[in-house]
C-alpha cells in the first residue's frame, strides 16, 4: 500500500534561480549549483582596496591565467560545504580509528628505534610545509576569482592544515614534544631541509594566485605526496617495519588520491581556454617543478640513500605524464 | 620487554598551540614584510602576536566532525520542507518579503565575508589569528549556501527570489548591504576585523539573527528557523574572535586605541543604518510579529552592547560616536524607511503593502510617541490615494546618501519634522548624507567613498539612459509580479488558493 505524504501537489512557478537558468536552462539545479554559481559580486564594485588600489576588490586580472568564464573551473567532486564537510568527517573518522588501533595495541613502540627516526626525520618537518601550502591555498580562496573555483581552495587550506595537524600528531605519537621541537630544528637548519622551506618561502610572496596554485598544488604537492606516501612510506618503510604509519597516513594518501582528479580539472580547463594559458601553465609548472624536483631530492635520499634519484625520477615522469593528460608539455 | 613510558599528557592548550601556531616559522629566505605587505600601513602596531589568545581550541578533526552533524541536521529537515510543500505552513505569503531581502541582501554578504575572512586568514602574521579567520571563512561560505538552499525552493513557488544575484549587483537598494561589504573588503585587514569581526558578527549580529529568526518561527517558516540555529553555534566562535580580536588590538600598543575607536564609531554608524532594513522587516512586514523593532534594539543594542562597551571602557574605549543619535532614531527609523521603500515599490523585487487597521493599532501600541502622531497620517492619506484609483507612487528618483546609499528620508535626531539634510562639497562636486553620521565617515576617508557607484545617476547613464523597462530587465525584476503591493500579488492569489488545496476539501 502507498501512502501519498505530500497533501498537495502543486506546479512550481520555476525551477530555478535566472542566472542558473542562464546557464543550465530551466530545470532543477544541484545544490553544487546553487551554492557555487555567481554567488560573488561581479559588478558595480564600490570602492578600490586601500591596500591595493591598483586592484579591485575581485579583480580577475591580477593573474596572468585569462579566463573569458571563471566558473568553468568546475570541481568534478562537485564539492560545496556541506558534502566537503561530510567527506572530511567520515575520513577524519577513520583516521582517528587509525590513530586508536595504533596507539592501543601499542604498535608505535613495535617499530624499530632507527626506523622509526628514519619516520620522525622525513614527517614531523612536513607539518611545516604542509602549513605553507595552508597559507598559499587560503591566499588563492582570498584573491582568486568566481566562487567555484575560490571555495574549493578554501576546502584545500582547511585540508592542508588537517595534514599539518595530523603530522604533528605522529611526531607527538612516535616522539613526544622532543620529536616535534627536532623536527622544527631540522626545518630550520638543517641542510636537508632548506631547499624546500627556501621553496615554501618563495611561494609565500607571490601574488599571482594562479601561479600560486601551480606552485603549491600541483608541482611540490604533485610531488611530495607521491614521494613521501607511496615511494618512501607505502614501498619502503612500511615493508621494513613500519607498517603502523602507513596507517597513520592513510588520510594523506586517500586525500592526495581524490584532491588531484580536482587539481587536474582545473588545470585542464584553464588550459584549454587559450593557447596564451597554456603557454603561461607550461612555463610556471616547468619552472616550479624543477625547482620543487632539487628541494625533494635531499629529503628523499635522507630517507632512503640508495634509491632517492630513482624514486624522484620516477615521480617526476609521472607528473609529467599527468600534466601531459591535462594538456601541459614539460 | 620495555616498560612502556607512559607519554606526557598535554594539557589542551598546550597541544592546541603545537597544532596551530608551532606550525609557523620565523622566515630567512624571504623577509616577513614581503610575506605579509598589509599589515602596518593602517597603523596598528603589534609587537608580539604570540599574545594572541585563541578564541576557540578547534582543531580540524573536530571542526570536520561537529560540523558534519549541523551539516547533516540541516539538510534533513529542509529536505522535509521542501517534500511536504512546508512552504504552506507560514502565517501569509506577506512574510515572504522579508526572505527576499535577506536573500537578496544579506546572504550575497555572508559569502563576500567568506572571502574577506580568507585574506584576513592569508595576511596576519599569526597562525593562531590566521587559523580562527580561516575557520570563520568556510563557515561564511556554509551560510552562503545554506540560506540559498533553505530559500531555493520558495524561489520555486513564489516571486522576487529568482534575480538575487543580478540584485546584488544591480538593484538600488542592495546597494545599502554591497557598499558595507565591499567597504570592508576595500580596507585593510585590521579593519576588516573591526568591521566584520567586531561590529557586524560581535555588536550587531544578535540584532540580525534574533529578530529575523523568532520571525521566521513566530511565521512557520521551520527552513529559515533551521538555516538560523544552524549558523548560530558558527557566530558564537565568530563572536569570540571578533572580541578577541579588539582587546589584542587594545593591549598591544596605547597607540591603537584611537584608530580602533575611529573604526568603531565608523562601523557602528554603518551598521545601524545597515539594519535599518530589518527594522521595516519586524514593523511592518511580519504578519504576526514578534517585538518591535525598538524593542529589539533596546534588548541586544542598547543592553548587551551597553555592557560591551563598559567592559571595553578600560581600555579606554567610549560607546560609538552615533549611539545617542541611534537612540533617538529608534522611534522613527523603521516607520521613515518603510515609507520610502513603499513609496518606490514599483522597483523593489519584494512586495510592501498599506499596513491594516490592525498593523497600525500594533504600531501605534509599540510607538505610542510617535506612530500615531507621525506616521499613522501618512499612511492614512496613502491609503486614501489608493482607495480613489490615484495610489501613491514617486516616479522621481531618490537623492541617495553618499555613504550609506539609503534615500536621504531620515529627520533630525531632534526634530522629527525636519529631513536632515547634509551636503559637502569636494573637489567641485556636492555630496549628500541622510545623517551627520554619514557624513562624518565621509569626511574622514572622502577619496574612497565619492567612489561609491549611485544607482540613480546610474539609471540616468548608457547604456540604460531613464528608460525603465530596460532598467527592470537589466536588475531582473519582473513587473507586475516581484514589485508592487502585497495584495493583490500573484503571490498572495497563489497562497491562498494553495493553502485553500491544503487545508479544505475544495
Amino acid at each position: 500500500m502507498q501512502i501519498d505524504l505530500r497533501t498537495v501537489s502543486i506546479e512550481p512557478l520555476r525551477q530555478t534561480f535566472d542566472h542558473l537558468a542562464r546557464r543550465f536552462g530551466n530545470k532543477p539545479a544541484s545544490r553544487y549549483q546553487e551554492g557555487s554559481y555567481d554567488i560573488q559580486a561581479t559588478e558595480n564594485l564600490h570602492y578600490r582596496p586601500t591596500w591595493d588600489p591598483d586592484q579591485l576588490i575581485y579583480d580577475a586580472s591580477i593573474t596572468r591565467i585569462v579566463m573569458q568564464d571563471w566558473y568553468a573551473l568546475k570541481d568534478p567532486r562537485q564539492f560545496y560545504y556541506n558534502n566537503y564537510t561530510l567527506a572530511r568527517a567520515r575520513q577524519q573518522e577513520t583516521t582517528e580509528a587509525n590513530f586508536t588501533f595504533v596507539e592501543t595495541r601499542g604498535l608505535a613502540d613495535a617499530i624499530p628505534d632507527d626506523l622509526r627516526q628514519t619516520v620522525l626525520d622525513l614527517l614531523v618537518p612536513l607539518r611545516h610545509a604542509a602549513w605553507g601550502a595552508n597559507m598559499n591555498n587560503t591566499l588563492v580562496c582570498g584573491y582568486g576569482y568566481a566562487a567555484i573555483f575560490t571555495q574549493a581552495c578554501m576546502f584545500h587550506a582547511m585540508d592542508n592544515l588537517g595534514i599539518a595537524q595530523y603530522l604533528s600528531r605522529i611526531g607527538l605519537l612516535l616522539g613526544d614534544v622532543e620529536a616535534l621541537e627536532a623536527g622544527k630544528t631540522d626545518w630550520l637548519e638543517s641542510e636537508v631541509w632548506q631547499p624546500l622551506r627556501r621553496y615554501v618561502e618563495d611561494t609565500l610572496v607571490i601574488r599571482d594566485p594562479f601561479e600560486l596554485y601551480v606552485a603549491q598544488n600541483v608541482a611540490l604537492d604533485g610531488l611530495l605526496y607521491p614521494l613521501v606516501y607511496e615511494q618512501l612510506i607505502d614501498g619502503d618503510l612500511s615493508p621494513r617495519g613500519a607498517s603502523a604509519v602507513a596507517m597513520l597516513t592513510q588520510f594523506m594518501r586517500d586525500w592526495y588520491e581524490e584532491t588531484r582528479k580536482w587539481i587536474d580539472a582545473v588545470i585542464k580547463t584553464a588550459a584549454a581556454e587559450s593557447p596564451a594559458n597554456r603557454a603561461v601553465l607550461e612555463e610556471w609548472t616547468t619552472h616550479w617543478t624543477q625547482r620543487a624536483a632539487d628541494a625533494l631530492l635531499p629529503i628523499v635520499r635522507q630517507a632512503n640513500a640508495e634509491q632517492a634519484e630513482t624514486m624522484l625520477a620516477e615521480e617526476v615522469t609521472a607528473l609529467k605524464a599527468r600534466l601531459k593528460k591535462t594538456g601541459i608539455e614539460i | 620487554m620495555d616498560m612502556k613510558v607512559a607519554k606526557k599528557k598535554l594539557a589542551l592548550k598546550e597541544k592546541y598551540k603545537l597544532l596551530t601556531r608551532d606550525l609557523g616559522w620565523e622566515p630567512s629566505y624571504q623577509k616577513k614584510d614581503d610575506i605579509y605587505p598589509y599589515i602596518k600601513y593602517e597603523g596598528i602596531k603589534i609587537h608580539d602576536w604570540d599574545k594572541w589568545e585563541d578564541p576557540f581550541r578547534l582543531t580540524m578533526d573536530s571542526y570536520w566532525k561537529y560540523q558534519a552533524e549541523k551539516e547533516r541536521k540541516f539538510y534533513a529537515i529542509i529536505d522535509a520542507h521542501a517534500q511536504n510543500n512546508g512552504h504552506l505552513n507560514i502565517t501569509d505569503a506577506r512574510y515572504l518579503s522579508a526572505l527576499k531581502i535577506f536573500l537578496q541582501a544579506i546572504s550575497p554578504g555572508e559569502y563576500a565575508a567568506g572571502k574577506g575572512f580568507a585574506r584576513t586568514g592569508r595576511e596576519f602574521p599569526g597562525v593562531g589569528t590566521q587559523v580562527a579567520c580561516q575557520m570563520q571563512s568556510i563557515d561564511e561560505i556554509r551560510h552562503a549556501q545554506t540560506q540559498i538552499h533553505a530559500l531555493s525552493n520558495y524561489n520555486k513557488f513564489y516571486n522576487g527570489f529568482h534575480a538575487f544575484a543580478d540584485a546584488r549587483d544591480r538593484m538600488w537598494y542592495c546597494t545599502l548591504p554591497r557598499s558595507f561589504f565591499d567597504d570592508a573588503m576595500s580596507s585593510g585587514p585590521f579593519e576588516f576585523m573591526i568591521a566584520i569581526g567586531f561590529s557586524f558578527e560581535y555588536v550587531l549580529t544578535n540584532l540580525l539573527f534574533v529578530p529575523f529568526m523568532s520571525g521566521a518561527a513566530y511565521n512557520g517558516d521551520m527552513a529559515t528557523v533551521t538555516f538560523g540555529f544552524s549558523a548560530q553555534s558558527d557566530e558564537a566562535r565568530h563572536m569570540t574572535l571578533g572580541l578577541e580580536c579588539i582587546k589584542f588590538m587594545l593591549e598591544q600598543d596605547p597607540d591603537n586605541l584611537p584608530i580602533v575607536q575611529n573604526w568603531i564609531d565608523k562601523w557602528f554608524w554603518r551598521g545601524f543604518r545597515l539594519l535599518g532594513v530589518v527594522g521595516t522587516m519586524m514593523d511592518y512586514m511580519l504578519p504576526k510579529r514578534v517585538m518591535s523593532w525598538r524593542e529589539a534594539f533596546e534588548i541586544y543594542g542598547i543592553e548587551n552592547g551597553g555592557a560591551l562597551f563598559n567592559d571595553l571602557a578600560r581600555y579606554g574605549i567610549r560607546p560609538p560616536r552615533g549611539w545617542d543619535d541611534a537612540g533617538k532614531a529608534l522611534d522613527h527609523m523603521s516607520h521613515q524607511f518603510m515609507l520610502a521603500l513603499y513609496q518606490y515599490n514599483f522597483g523593489t523585487a519584494f512586495h510592501t503593502d498599506i499596513p491594516t487597521e490592525e498593523d497600525m493599532a500594533w504600531l501605534d501600541k509599540k510607538y505610542p510617541t510617535t506612530f500615531n502622531k507621525y506616521y499613522r497620517p501618512r499612511w492614512e492619506h496613502i491609503r486614501k490615494l489608493k482607495e480613489a484609483g490615484t495610489p501613491y507612487k514617486n516616479m522621481g528618483l531618490a537623492k541617495l546618501c553618499q555613504t550609506c546609499q539609503i534615500p536621504t528620508v531620515f529627520t533630525e535626531p531632534d526634530d522629527p519634522t525636519q529631513l536632515t539634510i547634509r551636503e559637502v562639497d569636494y573637489k567641485g562636486d556636492k555630496y549628500h548624507f541622510c545623517s551627520e553620521g554619514c557624513q562624518h565617515i565621509f569626511e574622514n576617508e572622502p577619496e574612497k567613498y565619492i567612489q561609491a557607484v549611485l544607482p540613480m545617476p546610474q539609471l540616468f547613464q548608457a547604456p540604460l539612459s531613464g528608460d525603465l523597462v530596460a532598467w527592470m530587465n537589466w536588475v531582473g525584476l519582473q513587473n507586475g509580479k516581484d514589485n508592487g503591493d502585497y495584495f493583490g500579488s500573484e503571490d498572495q492569489k497563489n497562497f491562498d488558493a494553495w493553502r485553500d488545496l491544503a487545508t479544505r476539501n475544495v
